[in-house]
């Protein structure tokens, strides 16, 4: 934790590059300059340690609605998401949980079509602002995603892809042990890296997209349904990684499964599907958010306590 | 059919349940739809079998005539000057054809990649990506000939016959089938994999040269050699462009080329035996180049494909 702080304030800091040997060897150079600087404002050395409740959080969600062409997907999100918290979405299949986490990296301007409206503050500065590039965005904020997406080459290019296109100039082989190391797969395959990573079981190929999201040191993983295509087993080896890793990273994860929502996150935010009867158009919104004890023992909304007693969904 | 055994079937049928008493082994197959099973596979065989003759036979007819006149001295040197002379060989069209092919490839095959790119990635259906597919689709029926006119009307009547303005032609052709064909390989690669490099901080540059192309890489070298073949093998807009020649040349321009194609249609053309003889050696060569780059390529692309 200690050793870490300073490079994720590298990683930050887009002035940094030539600076930054302070944390250790590595140097990322910006191949693309940022227009507008994504500053860790507000964030101190200390608040990081703590984490104190009273520390500025990572995202602030403002007014936030998603559609998809003309039809709206999700309507008038309004959250906060805590630093080295693990935040849950949660809700029936089609309520916009993916899209919402996708708003957090703007994933969803993939899609085309897609269009947001409201703001998503991280540390304060709006990621959908004009001049704000996503490539930027992408890089401080990670992804994981449902099915495990390996790249069709050896394990040890996987874990190094994202220091490589971030021109990475430090020692790679340090940076792939550690990051394996991390997410819990460097015994398991430390002496096969030169092998193709598709060789490896759902749960080692989920872990070491893992592996690869965290090899760029981002401030946030967003894992959507990162649990959903592994067995049991593969997926309480993903859950004790989450444990280990949000002592150093803000973790969002969309999940399915409620018991998995209630093991392993500290708040959860839960979304439905509103219905307009007249013209049957469905969008998401959110309708609780809290700390996960609370959710699940006294949920405030009646809709929140039917899903989570399992009387829908 | 004992009378048992059909009453077990009809009631089966009926049910989809065994009734009491019956074995799974008592219901048979009526011969009715064995006898259809087997015909049908049958006349998939036999389909196969006549695919196949045609190609078989070329492939022993090429083999068997053209082993006789193939020999080092063959390969090594040119055309005498007489078709009617036995000896010598097709050195002059090898080099034409290497040298057209080559440099048709050279242009074709990235500018062709670049536009898939663009089909796929980043025009997807705007107006000028379904022009690019349009005129694709379009070119890979135009009659070569037709090709070889235009470069000859474009090029040849200013510049002369000559290697570039056979390469042009070639490059032509070459370059709607391998924009067609790599479009589908891009198509192929999955979302999840662009997903996973967008979501790594990956700009679109980067995700296309160091994911997608990788990922598509076998596929696109398979459909660059199926154009490499066909312009290896294309003879008409040759006869308009590089004319064909005795000479061993390797002018790029102002001088008329070779090319085995063309070598093979003379030689094939005339009365004596030594050319027809060389002819058909000729056709065996251009094989074996086919077949050689083609295996090449394909062991090239399998051991990148884990490399960065």
């Amino acid at each position: 934790m200690k050793e870490q702080a300073p490079d994720t304030q590298a990683m930050n800091s887009p002035v940094a590059s030539s600076e930054a040997t302070s944390g250790g060897t590595r140097v990322y150079a910006q191949e693309v300059a940022p227009p507008v600087t994504l500053s860790v404002a507000g964030v101190s050395e200390e608040g990081r340690a703590t984490g104190s409740p009273a520390e500025p959080p990572v995202f602030s969600v403002r007014n936030l609605s998603v559609y998809y062409g003309k039809n709206l997907a999700l309507k008038d999100v309004n959250m906060d998401i805590r630093p080295r918290r693990i935040t849950a979405i949660i809700g029936p299949s089609g309520c916009g949980k993916s899209t919402l986490i996708r708003c957090f990296n703007r994933m969803n301007e993939l899609i085309p079509g897609a269009r947001v409206e409201g703001e998503v503050l991280y540390h304060g500065e709006n990621i959908y602002a004009p001049g704000v590039d996503p490539v930027v965005v992408r890089r401080h904020i990670g992804m994981v995603f449902q099915r495990p997406n390996p790249f069709p080459k050896s394990i040890y290019e996987n874990v190094a892809f994202g220091a490589r296109i971030n021109g990475y100039k430090g020692d790679m082989d340090e940076l792939v042990e550690r990051s394996l190391r991390r997410a819990a797969l460097w015994d398991e395959v430390k002496n096969q890296l030169k092998k193709s990573a598709l060789d490896l079981s759902g749960g080692q190929q989920q872990r070491l997209c893992i592996a690869r999201a965290i090899a760029v040191e981002p401030d946030v993983i967003l894992m959507d349904e990162p649990a959903s295509a592994l067995d049991p087993i593969a997926t309480t080896r993903i859950e004790d990684l989450m444990q280990e890793l949000k002592q150093d990273y803000s973790i969002v994860i969309v999940t399915h499964n409620m018991q998995q929502a209630a093991r392993v996150s500290d708040e959860t935010a839960f979304l439905y599907t509103e219905v307009d009867e007249a013209t049957s158009a469905r969008w998401g919104i959110l309708v609780e958010f809290g700390p996960t004890s609370r959710i699940f023992t006294k949920p405030l909304d009646k809709r929140t306590e039917d899903y989570v007693s399992g009387r829908f969904g | 059919m004992n009378e048992a055994r059909a009453e077990a079937q009809l009631q089966n049928w009926a049910g989809g349940r065994l009734q009491p008493g019956v074995s799974l082994r008592q219901c048979r197959p009526t011969r009715r739809r064995v006898w259809r099973d087997r015909r049908n596979t049958a006349l998939i065989i036999l389909g196969v079998v006549i695919t196949l003759i045609p190609v078989v036979m070329i492939l022993y007819q090429i083999t068997s005539k053209g082993i006789r006149t193939m020999d080092w001295e063959f390969l090594t040197s040119s055309m005498p000057l007489s078709f009617r002379r036995e000896g010598g060989g097709f050195l002059n069209a090898l080099v034409g054809t290497l040298i057209m092919v080559g440099l048709a490839t050279a242009v074709s095959v990235p500018l062709g990649i670049m536009a898939a790119v663009y089909l796929v990635e980043y025009g997807k259906g705007n107006w000028l990506a379904r022009l690019i597919r349009f005129f694709s689709d379009v070119m890979t029926g135009v009659p070569s000939v037709f090709v070889g006119l235009f470069v000859y009307t474009a090029l040849v009547v200013n510049f002369g016959f000559g290697a570039l303005m056979g390469a042009a032609s070639l490059a032509i052709i070459m370059m709607p089938i391998i924009v067609r064909s790599t479009e589908e390989m891009l198509k192929l690669v999955p979302g999840e994999l662009k997903d996973a490099s967008y979501g790594l901080g990956a700009a679109k540059w980067q995700t296309v040269t160091k994911v997608v192309l990788p990922s598509a890489a076998p596929g696109i070298v398979t459909g660059v050699m199926l154009a490499v073949a066909r312009a290896a093998g294309e003879t008409a807009p040759l006869i308009l462009t590089a004319l064909g020649s005795y000479q061993l040349t390797a002018r790029l321009w102002d001088q008329p080329i070779s090319a085995l194609t063309l070598a093979i249609f003379d030689g094939a053309r005339n009365p004596f035996a030594a050319g027809q003889a060389r002819a058909w050696a000729g056709a065996l060569e251009l094989l074996l180049i086919v077949l050689i780059f083609t295996i090449v390529a394909r062991v090239m692309a399998s051991r990148s494909r884990f490399k960065r």
